[in-house]
């Protein structure tokens, strides 16, 4: 990046940040300290070894305009209707252009001490936990955050309470003007044996190359039980940049599911501290990309204590010039003895121009651990498909029953019935389509 | 029921069949024996339908129809089984989604109806069976993570599902137990009728006290070198091939 493009950002910047500082006045140091370490750091470039794969300049070479206000208007309940996982039970909380949208909303009766609430609701009672768990990160993209974010889901579990039903956090995107930008952030305390579904879905209603920059932090305590199931689908045109920072308690259990179906371009950083022995921690995702689309997943799970297991499974089905990127780096420090840690990356590549990096990388400081990576990159498998044919089933036929079995592999997954049914049903009408058109 | 003549085929520049002639007629059950290397497996794909294979010379007519200009899928819908000596195993894919859309793709294709899913699980539960299937099998992925003798067993499952007019069995017997061996030999007798037929291809003849054959020709080096009824295995199984190898 030019010394030029700096200024001219940081201009654009700074004009951006006069206006949101009237959003949550008590945010306003965090906001500062935000700005002033994004105007240090400037967006991150492929000279970083995070970034060496998945270049930013589709977000940095467009002008940079916050959505200070939601296109809530344009927005009636149809819409909501329209949209996975719409016909389930669930609460909604609904989030547009990243602002909160009441009217949109809808929770139902949540046990006595849960809370399920748009985050700006609550900025006075919650100030001091927002950035606990992102603040030490030093990825430019949580300083822009933290400077710009407007509102997003606050939910709390107190020890021993479940979510009565699962809690779909929408935020919607009507951005019509490239370079608006959104920027969300959730924040999710599950106290000690806390339960509780999360579903949060990303969707763009126009076909603007606007950007969505949300961060979730996460706290489980000892013992609490969390599914979270994010479905990425943005507009083809669209940039989703995500940080999830979550911090494990003993015995907790998390499960984090990735669909990252849209956007031009995807960045999912997922920071997971397994701080206390008996975690059971999987990350799980399934990327589908054609066109010129990136969807790239850049995750650190620190083993900071013994006995824990982590298991990130990724599948990857790539059209056209297409790319995916895969880092998973598994750190398990000293003390983490008997850690389980599996980490599996596939891809079927369905064209010659479409790409992948996948980078493993095991840092093992302990002595007694059982840790194992693997990654493919490849075709449909020409042994499986003849079997399938010998069996009767047309070429077509087989090549679909292969990428539905690889797609499968991710979904079933899921432990929420209903959710893993609907996602099934998504991912399958997109392969259909896709590969009608191949 | 088939017909093959003067078959002849070569992966890349290697000829590995080198003229094959062989009648099956309904009802009859034909071992196909020889040492490692001589072409036994080729034939079972090349029946099949496997791509990679360059057909050089001969025709395979099955119930008089040439078959060898079809895909494999109009083979199999036709009535064509091979039960694979590697049975692929392809995760994610339900044994059950698998084995239903297999069914009726050939169902389909006889002009019978399609099974519905209740149905078709009470068919498929009923052969299991008979096979000794746990039926958590149908919850399972296809082959993955099956032990060699619960691979066999469910392409045996496959076939009597299927319910071919020419089942071409690929060494369904190397890697089994006495008890497996049986368990796969009595699902092969119990398909058996006067309108199909089956090859069975062996290394061995203990399979063929179970599976009685009634023909048991030698292939070497691409041909069958010697025809006989059963009593050829037990040759085989005392003196070894040298003594036919020699001749031929």
């Amino acid at each position: 990046m030019s010394s030029t493009t700096v200024i001219e950002l940081a201009n654009d910047i700074t004009n951006a940040f006069a206006e949101i500082t009237r959003i949550g006045p008590s945010m306003l140091p965090l906001r500062q300290a935000g700005l002033d370490r994004f105007k240090r750091s400037g967006f991150p470039t492929t000279n970083e070894e995070d970034w060496r794969f998945t270049s930013l300049k589709p977000f940095t070479e467009i002008p940079f305009e916050i959505m200070t206000d939601s296109g809530e208007q344009l927005l009636d309940q149809a819409i909501l209707d329209e949209i996975a996982f719409s016909q389930h039970d669930t609460d909604n909380l609904v989030f547009i252009d990243g602002h909160f949208s009441d009217q949109l909303s809808q929770i139902s009766d949540q046990p006595e001490g849960v809370t399920v609430s748009n985050l700006a609701s609550a900025f006075d009672i919650i100030d001091n936990k927002i950035g606990l768990l992102s603040g030490k990160d030093e990825n430019p993209l949580i300083a822009l955050n933290d400077a710009f974010f407007t509102d997003g889901a606050w939910i709390h579990i107190p020890a021993n309470h479940s979510l009565s039903k699962p809690v779909h956090l929408v935020f919607l995107s009507t951005a019509k003007k490239d370079g608006q930008a959104s920027h969300s952030r959730n924040l999710i305390i599950a106290e000690s044996n806390a339960k509780g579904t999360i579903i949060e879905s990303h969707i763009s209603l126009g076909h603007a190359a606007a950007s969505t920059n949300v961060v979730t932090e996460s706290q489980l305590e000892d013992g609490s039980n969390l599914e979270h199931i994010k479905l990425q689908d943005q507009s083809p045109q669209s940039i989703h940049l995500a940080s999830l920072h979550s911090n494990l308690g003993k015995e907790a259990r998390y499960a984090f599911h990735s669909f990252a179906l849209g956007a031009q371009l995807s960045r999912n950083n997922l920071r997971m501290n397994l701080a206390k022995p008996g975690i059971d921690c999987m990350l799980n995702g399934l990327y589908m990309t054609r066109g010129s689309q990136l969807a790239d997943h850049h995750m650190i799970v620190n083993h900071a204590a013994p006995h824990c297991d982590s298991h990130e499974y990724f599948n990857g089905i790539l059209y056209d010039q297409s790319r995916g990127v895969f880092h998973g780096r598994i750190l398990v420090q000293p003390e983490a003895q008997k850690t389980d840690a599996k980490q599996t990356n596939k891809n079927l590549i369905l064209s010659e121009e479409a790409t992948v990096n996948t980078k493993p990388q095991l840092e093992i400081y302990a002595d007694d651990v059982k840790c194992t990576h693997g990654a493919t990159i490849g075709e449909l498998d020409k042994d499986a498909i003849f079997y399938l044919r010998a069996r009767g089933l047309d070429t077509k036929a087989a090549q679909q029953m292969l990428m539905h079995g690889f797609t499968g592999e991710i979904v079933d997954r899921i432990q929420h019935n209903a959710i893993r049914e609907e996602l099934n049903e998504l991912v399958w009408s997109r392969l259909e389509n896709e590969h009608n058109l191949n | 029921m088939l017909e093959i003549k003067n078959l002849k085929a070569r992966i890349e520049e290697k000829e590995i069949l080198k003229g094959i002639n062989l009648s099956v007629n309904n009802g009859e059950v034909h071992a196909i024996m020889g040492p490692n290397g001589s072409g036994k497996s080729t034939l079972a794909s090349v029946l099949a339908g496997r791509e990679g294979y360059d057909i050089t010379d001969g025709e395979v007519f099955l119930r008089g129809n040439d078959i060898l200009e079809l895909s494999p899928e109009e083979r199999a819908r036709e009535g064509v089984f091979l039960a694979f000596q590697y049975p692929v195993e392809i995760p994610g894919v339900n044994s059950t989604y698998f084995l239903r859309s297999a069914v009726n793709q050939v169902r389909k294709h006889r002009g019978e109806e399609e099974l519905d899913a209740m149905n078709f699980l009470k068919l498929v539960k009923a052969k299991m069976k008979e096979l000794e299937l746990a039926e958590e099998f149908l919850k399972r992925p296809v082959n993955a993570g099956f032990s060699g003798g619960e691979k066999k067993r469910n392409e045996i499952l496959q076939m009597t599902m299927l319910n071919p007019s020419l089942a071409v069995l690929d060494e369904t017997d190397s890697g089994l137990d006495i008890d497996a061996l049986r368990i796969v030999a009595d699902g092969v007798n119990r398909i058996k009728n006067q309108n199909n037929a089956q090859i069975v291809i062996t290394h061995y003849q203990r399979l063929l006290d179970y599976i009685v054959p009634d023909f048991v020709h030698v292939l070497y080096d691409g041909r069958i070198i010697k025809s006989g009824d059963k009593t050829l295995a037990h040759d085989l199984e005392e003196k070894g091939y040298d003594w036919l190898i020699k001749n031929a």
